[in-house]
């Protein structure tokens, strides 16, 4: 099949499966599954540029699909998506304007590669040890690793008095989220998400990785409501960052469409098979994806070609 | 348990199959009628283009996810 925005031949058929598996781990997982996306356009021979682009269309679609499904099982807190798609946004532009500056520079790849890798190793290392924690604790009958406020959805974590003693800084305003069942200061939320939107500005894509386990970590959010919101979320900031990219001619909406055609298909599948995971176990699974990300860095840097 | 589990995968099966042959209208008939348009629409006018483009894949989402949420209820129905 032709497209002639992006002036690619792609077989439409190898575009729905990779939306079907993208949509398969943003259902479950809440991220936007750029690092499979980003690629996978890229061996079809798009440049770069259409790649970034038409991702990020295509994640719109799919969120929108996930988030909606999300939103029937309860797990989607409203409230909480706009503030955070606020502070993704500014982040996002300082995070691109940062790219700029080291470019100026004359060292972005190293500097962002680096990064990236730590990044993605930390969160798969950090989420390792506390979930496997977590479900060793909930073999014993003690209910001290209870996330407070979390009742509607019950989650565990081993990392929640860290995330009790955040809830309890009294910073003006603060605001009561009664789905997640959590009363914290909005400037940390904000904060939150400030950061994941300068991580996706700076690294690409919807940064999914490191918000979804925040909201969790830092917020204390209970896993569902955090896969579910950030879905939400992901719809706002990457509806603006598909507009930005459209005015400058990084996006090929034919490709999206059709990728998004397979992606309803396994966003559905992924948001059921989260009613069959608590939610340190969902947390568990999530481990190997930034350590794709990281693969896919080191790749690049040891080969010099960009996936 | 298992049987309800077999249920499930033919109807997921049969939801699978009709999907299929609803996006391969889909494919030959919208994208092939709009693929000139947008083409245009992105060389010409790019505003347009980025705000035609939000449109179009927030309303296949939507789209999309009400069809396939109705043939699974549908066929579920059809099964018990």
């Amino acid at each position: 099949m032709f497209f002639p925005i992006s002036n690619s031949h792609i077989n439409p058929i190898y575009l729905v499966v990779v939306g079907f598996v993208i949509g398969i781990l943003g259902g479950f997982f809440g991220v936007g599954g750029s690092f499979i996306a980003g690629p996978a356009l890229r061996l079809m021979g798009v440049d770069w540029n259409y790649a970034v682009g038409t991702d990020l269309a295509h994640i719109v679609g799919k969120s929108i699909v996930a988030a909606r499904q999300h939103r029937a099982l309860g797990n989607v807190d409203l409230k909480l998506g706009f503030f955070m798609a606020f502070g993704t946004i500014a982040g996002a532009e300082c995070g691109a304007q940062l790219i700029q500056a080291l470019k100026r520079a004359g060292n972005v790849n190293t500097v962002v590669s680096y990064v990236a890798i730590v990044v993605y190793f930390g969160i798969s290392a950090f989420m390792l040890w506390e979930s496997r924690k977590t479900l060793q604790s909930e073999k014993r009958p003690s209910q001290a690793g209870l996330v407070k406020g979390a009742a509607s959805k019950k989650d565990r974590s081993a990392f929640s008095p860290v995330t009790r003693n955040i809830q309890r800084l009294k910073i003006w305003p603060m605001i009561t989220l009664p789905t997640s069942g959590v009363r914290i200061s909005l400037w940390i939320i904000v904060l939150v998400a400030f950061v994941g939107g300068v991580f996706s500005g700076f690294l690409g894509g919807g940064a999914g990785y490191i918000r979804m386990p925040s909201m969790v970590y830092v917020l204390g959010i209970p896993t569902h409501l955090a896969v579910g919101t950030d879905l939400f979320e992901i719809v706002i900031s990457a509806s603006y960052g598909t507009f930005t990219h459209a005015i400058k001619g990084n996006v090929d909406i034919l490709i999206a469409l059709v990728m998004h055609t397979g992606a309803v298909i396994g966003a559905q599948i992924g948001v059921v098979a989260t009613q069959y995971f608590t939610g340190p176990k969902i947390r568990l699974a999530f481990v190997p994806l930034p350590l794709i990300g990281a693969a896919i860095v080191i790749y690049t840097l040891m080969t010099g070609h960009k996936l | 348990m298992k049987k309800q589990a077999a249920k499930s995968l033919r109807v997921f099966a049969i939801e699978l199959a009709v999907y299929a042959v609803l996006v391969i209208c889909y494919f030959f008939l919208v994208l092939h009628l709009l693929g000139e348009w947008l083409y245009r629409l992105e060389t010409q006018h790019r505003y347009t283009y980025a705000g035609v483009a939000i449109l179009l894949i927030a309303g296949q989402a939507v789209v999309l996810d009400t069809v396939t949420t109705l043939l699974f209820r549908l066929l579920r129905g059809r099964w018990k």
